[in-house]
């Protein structure tokens, strides 16, 4: 028995149901199966190899790397791009000088192309004469390859990363405190509550949600913003910044191996059914003290 | 009007009504690939020569699409043909034949030879650049923007630091010698002036190093694609040499040596010697505010160098009639003049003898002649590195380089970790 | 309070931030010799724009990215409202179980499953084509989401009269919901444009030809490196096509950032 409801409900429903269907459950199911069996090359088609890309992935340096450095990544940029975000969203909602340009300011990096500015920061980052490195040299520690050194390429595409995402998270951010009732600081104020106290009593709390919703977008774009990596180092040196999305690219459209880019996804695909398990726990949480 | 150009415009219009009006002469379309480079209007001189074909081909129209670099380009092909839509002729990298041969959508060009012109323009191309083209007895490929890898130094530099800025070094010790005296440092040491700069990055490591491989009597892959020589003493030994620039002699930058910002730090005085592609000919006179030479590489002992860049391939794809349009189409792109303006307008090398001796290059040589160096090293260039999965393989490859360089790993560690991985990438070709 | 030190650590963070695309100017309107040397009297120079304009069919991939940008915006807001609006209005059993599935899109962006997607475009004959783009992203959960939260602050009163008036579901969805909403519509609009005005990775394997490529893989397909980064022409490039953005960000970004507080994005 259908109720009238859903009668009503389902032709709302089906245009989106039918693109999520092709576009993001079908794909989900498709590369499960893909993930095993071997890749199509000219004449010789596809064959079931069962786990036989998972035992090449345990044994592929590539892939442990590109993983190990995907975590680093997500655990540098996820707090320091929301931290810094809320940060400047208190600094544009204070009672400071040409608020309206320094809040541009912060948010002209959303607005560039991640492919455009990647150019731009190849050359502060440049040896000797980039921009970054004539100011480390002036005191004393120029000579500096960054992009071209294990130990900081990452560090130096980690940068470009929150300097992009902060300015973004903090519209949300401003968009958030700005709803704060002056009323409840005042009270607090009363009360005889400092700055910091009004923070950590009044404010963080009410941005709660918020800081939930950045979090999401924040994951989502740690697994997801490759496009420096593909102008800037193409994975190296030596697969220092080499990331999973980037990783799946590579071995699907430069190397046409496209049974192991499915397992690979598959690996993408589990870490992020993962994090959303456990943010949805939290989340629930939230909507019931909603 | 003169009486044979009015024929010429009457043949020509009647040949175009033809065109119009009958069925049996419609248009044959066909698509061109090819990889576009920063800054210069190169788009122009193509969209010229494709013009130029069109007047002496009213029958066959092409769509010349710029595709990026040399792997984008390689990417696009690959997904178009894919698809079932490919273009019908495209620029790709010499090197990039097993993998187009292996996806089956390329097709052997000797086919089309049937005329002895034909065959004399087969004939005309230099043997070095040909044999990359050749496989399995067919012909496969057109040579068309070909380069090597050269040197360029600062011969104001080399002046200052008491050298003859006419001697660029002919050994890898004279190299070093060379180089301690062009590396200069300021009061507190830090360093102002590199002696010497490989790049390192993955787009170029091994192309670069196959150079340094050559000059140690070595090789980095068999001619049938199947096998890779990285575990040898003479590859180890190269590596050695070019982490030793650094590490040991104090001469080479730090770390990887990014391929795209080299022609910078040559032009911004960072580096004395600069290792790079003929192609940078062109924005490096341009731009270099300062007398720069162009040198062949040195040798341990024998000098050698590396043949690089792009051949004109026809996909398997297409129909008969395209096919012989583009044909036609390969051959107009390869002929002696053209071939000679694309050098003069790129810096690639002219890879036919005939164009070198063409009025216009004679006269580009007599003004330019760091252009000649190129067509000098020929003679003693190896192929690049070339086997089946070949991104992969100089992924590999690139990788254990970068890890050499950056004290990652040492020389023979991180090539026998390589040779390793690329002997399992290889074996599924070999049965 | 003092506001000397806060206002120092906003203005020196602020121009931080604005540094890339402060060089980014200096060097499209200085001659080549000047990329890497700051001299304030260099001279001026239009030039690399000229050049740039010349080389690259910049207008045409303007036009890509503008037909791209308001398929995918439109496209997306008549989708997701629709899904919204029967998720609030129009409760049935597993409704909910639903909508969580819905949510799973917003953790599995079309990026991660590119490969699967890019050979499901091939089937349907699509490839390089400017729907291709779009298709992936038109059923947008964040959307769905924003919407729902927006139509759940609707009065219930409201819907009651228009429907007692005799309005059918969609006319009530017409004149009540979406006018309720206008900032989230804004708000969502705004961001979406600036995410598909910057998208790359999945219309770089998609499109192949001048013809739909967007403004980004035009930008690369313009700048890659096979000869040396020639800084002023790509900075150049860069300004051309951050312009259009720029410039409407200029002109709006106080209804832009309203918007967002109408919204109640959080």
């Amino acid at each position: 028995m259908i109720s009238r409801n859903a009668r009503i409900a389902w032709p709302l429903l089906a245009p989106a149901a039918v693109l999520l269907v092709v576009f993001t459950f079908y794909p989900t199911v498709a590369t499960l199966i893909d993930a095993l069996h071997s890749t199509p090359r000219g004449r010789r088609p596809a064959e079931w190899v069962g786990g036989g890309h998972f035992a090449t992935m345990a044994n592929d340096p590539i892939f442990r790397q590109a993983f190990v450095n995907n975590l680093i990544y997500a655990a540098v940029i996820i707090p320091a791009s929301m931290g810094l975000a809320l940060a400047m969203a208190l600094l544009v909602n204070a009672r400071i000088g040409g608020r309206a340009l320094v809040r541009l300011a912060f948010f002209t990096p959303t607005i560039l192309p991640m492919i455009a500015v990647a150019n731009i920061w190849m050359f502060f980052y440049a040896p000797d004469y980039g921009l970054i490195d004539q100011v480390l040299g002036l005191v004393g520690l120029g000579g500096n390859n960054l992009l071209g050194m294990p130990g900081t390429a990452l560090w130096a595409l980690i940068v470009i990363t929150v300097w992009k995402l902060a300015g973004f998270f903090m519209i949300f951010y401003l968009a958030a405190l700005q709803q704060i009732p002056p009323a409840l600081l005042e009270a607090a104020t009363l009360e005889g509550a400092g700055p910091a106290q009004r923070l950590r009593r009044v404010i963080l709390p009410l941005l709660m949600p918020t800081t939930l919703f950045i979090l999401i977008n924040a994951v989502i774009e740690a697994f997801r913003l490759v496009d420096h990596v593909i102008a800037l180092t193409r994975g190296g040196p030596n697969n220092s910044t080499q990331l999973l999305l980037h990783y799946i690219y590579q071995v699907a459209f430069s190397y046409w191996d496209t049974g192991y880019a499915a397992a690979l996804s598959v690996v993408l695909l589990g870490v992020l059914a993962l994090i959303a398990l456990i943010q949805f726990g939290v989340l629930d949480k939230r909507i019931h003290y909603r | 009007m003169t009486p044979i150009s009015l024929t010429r415009t009457l043949l020509g219009s009647a040949a175009i009504s033809l065109a119009v009006l009958s069925p049996a002469l419609a248009q044959t379309e066909i698509t061109f690939f090819y990889p576009v480079q920063v800054g210069g209007p190169l788009t122009e001189v193509v969209d010229g020569y494709v013009a130029e074909f069109e007047a002496q081909n009213p029958d066959i129209t092409v769509e010349a699409i710029y595709s990026g670099s040399y792997t984008d380009t390689t990417t696009r092909a690959l997904t178009a043909a894919r698809s079932g839509t490919p273009p019908t002729v495209a620029v790709m990298l010499a090197t990039d034949i097993f993998t187009l041969i292996d996806a089956g959508v390329i097709a052997p060009l000797d086919e089309h030879i049937t005329t002895p012109e034909d065959q004399a323009w087969l004939d005309g191309f230099m043997p070095a650049y040909l044999a990359s083209a050749r496989l399995d007895g067919h012909v496969w490929g057109a040579p068309f923007q070909r380069s090597t890898a050269v040197m360029y130094y600062n011969k104001e530099a080399y002046a200052a630091a008491g050298l003859d800025p006419e001697t660029p070094p002919a050994t890898w010790d004279e190299m070093v010698a060379h180089g301690r005296a062009l590396t200069l440092r300021d009061a507190s040491g830090t360093v102002t002036q590199w002696g010497l700069g490989i790049p390192g990055s993955s787009n170029a490591a091994h192309w670069l190093f196959g150079a340094l491989v050559a000059q140690n009597g070595g090789q980095l892959s068999s001619e049938d694609g199947l096998h890779t020589f990285f575990d040898s003493p003479e590859v180890i030994g190269a590596l050695e040499y070019w982490v030793s620039l650094g590490a040991e002699h104090g001469i080479h930058p730090p770390g990887v040596l990014e391929w795209g910002t080299t022609p910078s730090d040559f032009m911004e005085g960072r580096l004395a010697m600069a290792w790079t592609t003929t192609g940078n000919l062109g924005n490096i006179r341009a731009n270099a505010p300062f007398d720069f030479g162009v040198a062949a590489y040195p040798g341990n002992p024998d000098p050698a160098s590396v043949l690089g860049g792009g051949n004109l391939y026809l996909f398997a794809d297409a129909s008969d009639e395209e096919k012989a349009a583009a044909f036609r189409f390969i051959k107009h792109m390869t002929s002696d003049d053209l071939l000679a303006d694309w050098g003069i307008q790129t810096g690639y090398v002219a890879p036919r003898d005939g164009s070198w001796d063409t009025q216009a290059l004679q006269d580009y040589v007599a003004e330019v002649p760091q252009a000649d160096v190129a067509r000098r090293q020929i003679a003693v260039s190896v192929p690049e590195i070339s086997t089946y999965e070949g991104q992969r393989v100089n992924e590999v490859l690139n990788a254990a380089i970068q890890a050499a360089l950056t004290g990652q790993q040492s020389p023979a560690d991180a090539l026998t970790a390589a040779q390793a991985e690329a002997e399992r990438i290889l074996a599924v070709y070999r049965d | 309070m003092n506001r000397v030190p806060l206002n120092l650590i906003a203005w020196s963070l602020a121009l931080l931030w604005v540094l890339p695309l402060l060089y980014a100017i200096w060097t499209a309107i200085h001659p080549p010799v000047y990329a890497a040397r700051f001299d304030l009297f260099a001279p001026l120079t239009l030039e690399n724009f000229v050049r740039v304009w010349n080389a690259v069919p910049f207008d045409r991939y303007f036009l890509n990215t503008l037909m791209l940008v308001v398929f995918v915006v439109i496209s997306q807001f008549v989708i997701c409202t629709l899904a919204a609006y029967a998720f609030v209005v129009f409760p049935f059993r597993g409704s909910d179980w639903l909508f969580m599935l819905v949510l799973v899109q917003m953790m599995v962006k079309p990026e991660v499953l590119l490969v699967r997607n890019y050979a499901t475009i091939a089937q349907m004959g699509l490839l390089d084509t400017i729907p291709a783009i779009a298709l992936p992203y038109l059923a947008s959960a964040f959307g769905i989401f924003l919407f729902r939260q927006a139509f759940k602050s609707v009065p219930r009163e409201l819907d009651e009269a228009a429907r007692m008036e005799g309005a059918g579901p969609l006319a009530v969805l017409w004149r009540v919901y979406v006018p309720l909403a206008r900032s989230t519509y804004l708000a969502y609009g705004l961001v979406m444009v600036a995410y598909h005005w910057n998208n790359f990775l999945w219309p770089l394997i998609i499109t192949n030809s001048v013809a739909t490529r967007p403004i980004t893989v035009g930008l690369q397909v313009f700048s890659t490196v096979e000869q040396g980064i020639d800084w002023p022409t790509v900075t150049a490039a860069t300004l051309l096509s951050v312009a259009p953005l720029l410039i409407a960000f200029l002109i709006f970004q106080r209804q832009f950032v309203q918007s967002f507080m109408r919204a109640g994005i959080r």
